[in-house]
């Protein structure tokens, strides 16, 4: 055996601070570059004047129009054509429709795992199985019949309208299952044996444990329904009820004005700051009901 | 007041053709304030007769009564029942107060009277010192008290215990039996206590119940169970090294076994096919001729040693003081047994005879 060039090989490796440990880290900083490169770049273009932009080549150091340019998109918007609304009020509508959908979806999804989980009752698997299945069915494969019934139920150009359909949710309901199902029978039957009904139990017993789960569902379930597209985008005509990720489209390319990339850049950045704000402080709840197991 | 009547008790899973039935007809009495122990090998339905009781599991047949009332319609919740279970069962996001306190609280007790029980039960346990820690930072031992306190608080008519000592180590075991002993006398409440070791069953029992395949093979005192076990299974489950049994059949005054001809000291009670049993202890080594045992080999026990051999085609266990002289491999000792010390049983159906 060559084992002095497997002696090399080891202490290189045991070291920690060989070529290896250099070039994981060259490779990361380039990842972190890489994806925020846009978003500084955005941010730069936020600061210029429009004029600024269209000029090639566009800066790439900020520049001093940036308050400015910042106040008038969410106070102002593009009022005075059919475009958006200020950016404060998408950003508002945005917010509602985001809370409501995960609140909604939390809701519905926990009390049907519950449902599934601990009671016995006959077609109980059938409408496991059908809840299974409805995860092939994103918004945009149900969206004309969806469309049909919410317009027939007069609710285009409403908040419910906005945010009923996306209600209902088969991921949520499969993470709580699982969840449920890991909760030891001689749990239940202890409570039970305590006098717990099936209601008490829940409120004592399954919420308390689900805390975690329920903080790291909120989070992929609000950036879901923040970024929602396709959906606001057809059921709403009324202008007031644009949400942000709508009104930054309606930004771009219309015949009506020259797209002011400024105001676009701004309104892209404001868009994303509450997703962001979102997980960077549910962080540390979202790893902990990812992996965590209090039993 | 409060003791438990099992009438004609049978439970079957699923039904017509394909029924499964893993308890057959038991009938017993359990007196108010006893400790009753349920004892018998996995599967036999030990745990499933404590779950009927408690109402885990539905009644399919007979009745089961707490005090005077007829339980089998009855909640769980409503049967004046406490149970331990073997993995605790403790809530784990309650602190050890809150899970001792929560039974009473549901019973909506004032919350002055459920302090005072817990803090009273928790000094009986010594776990005063806990009160505020979650169970996640408790020993096993200690979380099995907290499961016993919980229990306690509720000072119900009936104890139910399931196997709760199977999860602590050996020396914690022996400790917390003790335990239940002094806890027991000091609160006489009635309790069933399910356990798969013998060891346990006699400590504890003030009679126990043994149990094969669904059926209720005796039940009696530890005394009893151990002078005159009452089928060939009870003889061989209760004791260790357990009792030796020979099959062969009985003529006259000798006992014909696989390969050898046994001069019995008192007649059996019939002739023909029977099962004789004999504890390890009751045979001595003795210079007249007596049952000849082919001496395979010895373990040493300290206060005693085990002798193992062969008597005939039979494998045979004998038990002799740690300070005699064991007998050499290979050798051929002269056994002698005492006639009272002579278990007869029925040879296919296994019950005591005579």
């Amino acid at each position: 055996m060559n084992t002095a060039a497997s002696v090399r090989e080891s202490r290189g490796q045991a070291q920690g601070h060989g070529a290896g440990e250099w070039l994981a880290h060259l490779v990361l900083w380039l990842g972190i570059a890489v994806t925020a490169f846009p978003l500084y770049i955005a941010f730069v273009a936020s600061t210029l004047t429009a004029q600024d932009i269209a000029q090639a080549p566009m800066s790439i150091l900020p520049g001093g129009h940036g308050i400015e340019n910042y106040r008038q998109i969410l106070t102002q918007g593009l009022q005075g054509t059919y475009l958006s609304p200020p950016v404060w009020q998408m950003m508002w509508n945005s917010l509602q429709m985001a809370l409501i959908i995960t609140i909604g979806k939390i809701v519905v999804s926990i009390l049907s795992a519950y449902a599934i989980v601990f009671f016995q009752f006959p077609g109980r698997m059938l409408a496991f199985w059908l809840i299974f299945l409805t995860l092939m069915l994103p918004v945009e494969v149900r969206i004309l019949p969806t469309y049909a019934v919410i317009s027939d139920l007069g609710m285009i150009n409403s908040m419910t309208g906005l945010t009923l359909p996306l209600i209902a949710s088969a991921t949520g309901t499969l993470l709580f299952r699982q969840f449920f199902l890991t909760i030891p029978d001689e749990l239940v039957e202890a409570a039970r044996i305590d006098g717990a009904g099936p209601l008490r139990f829940f409120k004592d017993v399954v919420l308390p444990l689900s805390a975690t789960n329920i903080a790291a569902l909120s989070v992929i379930l609000f950036i879901f329904g923040w970024n929602q597209y396709l959906w606001p985008l057809l059921i709403t005509t009324d202008n007031r009820l644009d949400t942000i990720v709508v009104g930054i489209t309606k930004m771009i390319g219309t015949d009506a004005s020259v797209t002011n990339w400024a105001h676009v850049m701004g309104t892209t950045l404001l868009a994303v700051l509450p997703p962001a704000l979102v997980v960077v402080l549910m962080r540390r709840w979202f790893v902990k009901g990812l992996v965590d197991s209090e039993k | 007041m409060a003791g438990i009547r099992f009438i004609n008790v049978s439970k079957q899973y699923g039904s017509g053709s394909a029924a499964v039935k893993v308890i057959h007809g038991v009938d017993a009495e359990v007196h108010h304030g006893e400790f009753v122990v349920i004892v018998g090998p996995s599967g036999c339905g030990k745990s499933t007769l404590l779950r009927m009781v408690a109402g885990l599991e539905a009644i399919t047949g007979g009745e089961i009564a707490i005090g005077e009332r007829v339980v089998n319609r009855v909640d769980p919740a409503d049967r004046d029942i406490a149970m331990v279970f073997q993995n605790y069962a403790l809530y784990p996001h309650f602190n050890v107060f809150d899970n001792m306190a929560y039974g009473l609280r549901i019973r909506k007790l004032p919350p002055a009277e459920v302090k005072a029980r817990v803090e009273k039960a928790a000094a009986t346990l010594e776990l005063s010192h806990l009160l505020q820690r979650k169970p996640r930072q408790l020993s096993g031992g200690q979380r099995q008290r907290v499961a016993m306190g919980r229990a306690i608080v509720r000072q119900p008519q009936v104890f139910l215990f399931d196997e709760p000592l199977s999860n602590l180590d050996a020396k914690l075991r022996a400790q917390t039996r003790v335990e239940i002993r002094k806890l027991h006398a000091e609160l006489g409440i009635t309790s069933l206590f399910v356990t798969h070791d013998q060891v346990e069953a006699m400590t504890l029992a003030q009679r126990m119940m043994v149990m094969n395949a669904g059926l209720m093979e005796q039940f009696g005192s530890p005394e009893e169970v151990y002078a005159r076990p009452a089928t060939t299974f009870v003889a061989g489950f209760i004791g260790s090294p357990p009792m030796n049994l020979l099959a062969g059949r009985a003529e006259g005054r000798f006992f014909h076994i696989g390969g050898e001809r046994l001069a019995l000291p008192a007649a059996a009670p019939r002739e023909g096919a029977l099962t004789l049993g004999v504890r390890p202890e009751h045979a001595h080594i003795g210079s007249a001729a007596g049952w000849p045992l082919r001496v395979e080999l010895g373990e040493m026990l300290g206060a005693e040693r085990l002798v193992y051999g062969r008597l005939g085609d039979a494998a045979f266990t004998l038990r002799i003081a740690g300070t005699d002289i064991p007998p050499a491999s290979g050798s051929t000792v002269q056994m002698v047994v005492a006639p009272e010390h002579l278990h007869w049983f029925d040879a296919p159906g296994g019950k005591r005879v005579g």
